[in-house]
């Protein structure tokens, strides 16, 4: 899609407030951008790289170590839970030159590093946003080269998250896929379902909206089978019924989105309640470990209340 | 003398209104060149600071609401504004069931307050023709609030320019939780009746009993306070909404954040827009 990009100015006041950072803490809040005038580098200033389809990378994710966190974190305060709109893919490829295909194993590769630096962090859920149930209408090339790097990166990737602890689970429509990607799903949640150093969801053909309706239906279905009364039905029964029971941790704390959108595009709306929206600027290929301690330090500053006082 | 200055002075004001309202008119009249939203949800963040800065009374028993007056009155400006660019459903996030965690006499003073302020309101939407809508569990208000409330939802009922929704004793999830046990009791009065032939509830059955179906999802949600979170607002309707968080405390909030949100949304109107058509079509 083509945004319109004017040279307009996107803070919200025109002079941006003074944030006091604490000593030794970097802050940043993407939400108020403070450049005036953003602009896309220029094609040129990018060196053009072939895609590779090699998805194997040097080493496996770390086996569990004390890692140092940077300074400007705590690890006490550190999320339990993250979840990230993986957005940009597409627009990476275009500023350089190259097919989307290139922008989307890019992508791939940014969530291998955000997995491994969760996993040494003490992140225990991380939830990525990886093809949501509307993005069923994009080219028929495109979707079938996205399904074909799911089973490929799940491939590659099953025994390195094995050996590093790794649960993966897929939550999503999964009757749209094609079946042996289906197939392969139920053997990787199986491989790994022991692990507990880290969970991680990757949502699949999935839809806020569409969690909630299917929650909705299984109660319907145990209304109508007497299993429960209609005063039965709380916020907890809910939360049972979501596609997001396969974790003791459902409701991130901290959700990242990429590449400047402001919206959360129908994703985990009802586990999006409390959590904190970090919007960052950079496409997703670009966001790497200094933008995820961004994030992480801006989420580690923030007073969460709830809707009571402090 | 003193007359005269007094006279200097007052013309000297009506002309920086006239002129700062006529200045305003044609950033306005700029603004709708491109698509105005049709709808946009305030987070009201802030009043507590804000009285704080202002040294008001905290809100004693004794009818203080003073550090909520000024957010009452900020938002009566910011349906004037968005009345005049051609914005029609305003809704405002005013007390969450979450609020009832606070001390007790803190609670029961913002009632207080809001009671107050619904009498207001009742001459103010009237000027205006506002329909008004509450959206939320009213049950858990007090009876005079709630009759309250029920009588200025039918008194302006009529009206059609605009449609303030007030969100009071209200969570995102309550309003769902709500909406999924009316459909699963609909649900089941179809089947007693035989009057359903289709097994499965639908996602159109479930919206139609949000609290909030009076209105269409909000094009833009503006939270003041500097704070980026929903806090349990509008989750269902906020899936393709612009999001705008803006430093501002909101009894500060003026007609320049207001400006600049709607020209940040503009920037991404399309592709809201066309995700919608999309979700429809699936």
């Amino acid at each position: 899609m083509l945004s319109l990009r004017f040279a307009i100015p996107t803070a919200n006041t025109l002079t941006p407030p003074k944030i006091k950072p604490k000593p030794g803490l970097v802050v940043q809040t993407a939400w108020n951008q403070t450049d005036l005038f953003p602009s896309l580098p220029k094609r040129n200033d990018y060196k053009l790289q072939a895609a590779t389809t090699d998805l194997s990378v040097a080493g496996d994710i770390p086996a569990e170590e004390v890692v140092e966190l940077p300074a400007e974190l705590s690890r006490e305060l550190m999320p339990k839970h993250v979840a990230v709109i993986m957005d940009g893919n597409g627009r990476w490829a275009r500023q350089r030159g190259l097919a989307t295909s290139a922008g989307h194993e890019a992508g791939v590769k940014a969530l291998r590093e955000l997995v491994e630096l969760c996993c040494q962090w003490g992140i225990q859920v991380l939830t990525v946003f990886a093809f949501s149930y509307e993005n069923w209408i994009r080219p028929k090339v495109e979707v079938d080269f996205l399904m074909s790097l799911f089973e490929r990166a799940l491939k590659s990737e099953v025994e390195s998250f094995s050996r590093g602890g790794i649960r993966i689970s897929v939550i999503g429509d999964s009757t749209k896929l094609p079946t042996s990607l289906q197939k392969l799903i139920n053997e990787v949640e199986e491989t790994t379902k022991h692990n507990s150093r880290l969970q991680l969801i990757v949502a699949v053909s999935y839809s806020g909206k569409y969690d909630v309706v299917q929650a909705c239906r299984s109660i319907a279905e145990k209304a109508k089978d007497g299993q429960i009364q209609l005063d039965d039905i709380n916020e907890s029964l809910i939360e049972q019924e979501l596609e997001t029971n396969c974790t003791e941790h459902p409701y991130p704390d901290l959700l990242i989105r990429t590449s400047g959108e402001l919206r959360v595009s129908n994703f985990l709306l009802w586990q999006l309640a409390y959590t904190e929206l970090f919007f960052a600027q950079e496409l997703w290929p670009d966001f790497r470990k200094d933008e995820f301690v961004d994030a992480l330090s801006s989420y580690q500053q923030r007073q969460r209340r709830y809707g009571g006082r402090h | 003398m003193e007359k005269e200055v007094m006279s200097s002075l007052k013309m000297a004001g009506n002309i920086l209104c006239s002129a700062s309202s006529f200045i305003r008119k044609c950033i306005f009249g700029v603004l709708r060149v491109g698509p105005i939203p049709n709808h946009i949800a305030f987070i009201m963040d802030g009043n507590r600071r804000y009285a704080k800065k202002q040294k008001l009374s905290h809100d004693g028993a004794a009818g203080g609401g003073g550090r909520y007056d000024a957010g009452f009155w900020a938002l009566m400006v910011m349906l004037l504004y968005c009345q005049e660019l051609g914005v029609k459903y305003i809704t405002a996030y005013a007390f969450s069931i979450d609020n009832f965690k606070r001390k007790p006499e803190e609670v029961e003073s913002l009632m207080t307050s809001m009671l107050e302020k619904f009498h207001l309101l009742d001459i103010l939407v009237k000027l205006l023709a506002v329909r008004v809508h509450f959206a939320g569990n009213l049950e858990l208000l007090s009876n005079e609030l709630r009759a309250s409330a029920m009588e200025l939802t039918e008194a302006t009922a009529a009206y059609s320019k605009s449609v303030l929704t007030i969100c009071i004793a209200y969570t995102s999830r309550d309003e769902i939780l709500h909406a999924v046990r009316e459909s699963c009791e609909q649900k089941r009065i179809d089947l007693e009746f035989g009057n359903d032939d289709d097994d499965e509830i639908k996602l159109m059955k479930v919206e139609k009993n949000m609290y909030m179906a009076v209105a269409p999802d909000p094009d833009i949600i503006i939270r003041t306070g500097g704070e980026n979170r929903l806090s349990n607002f509008l989750l269902w309707q906020s899936c393709w909404s612009h999001l705008h968080s803006m430093w501002v405390l909101w009894p500060e909030i003026g007609v320049w954040n207001l400006v600049f949100a709607i020209l940040n949304f503009q920037r991404n109107k399309t592709y809201c827009l066309d995700m919608k058509k999309k979700e429809k079509e699936l």
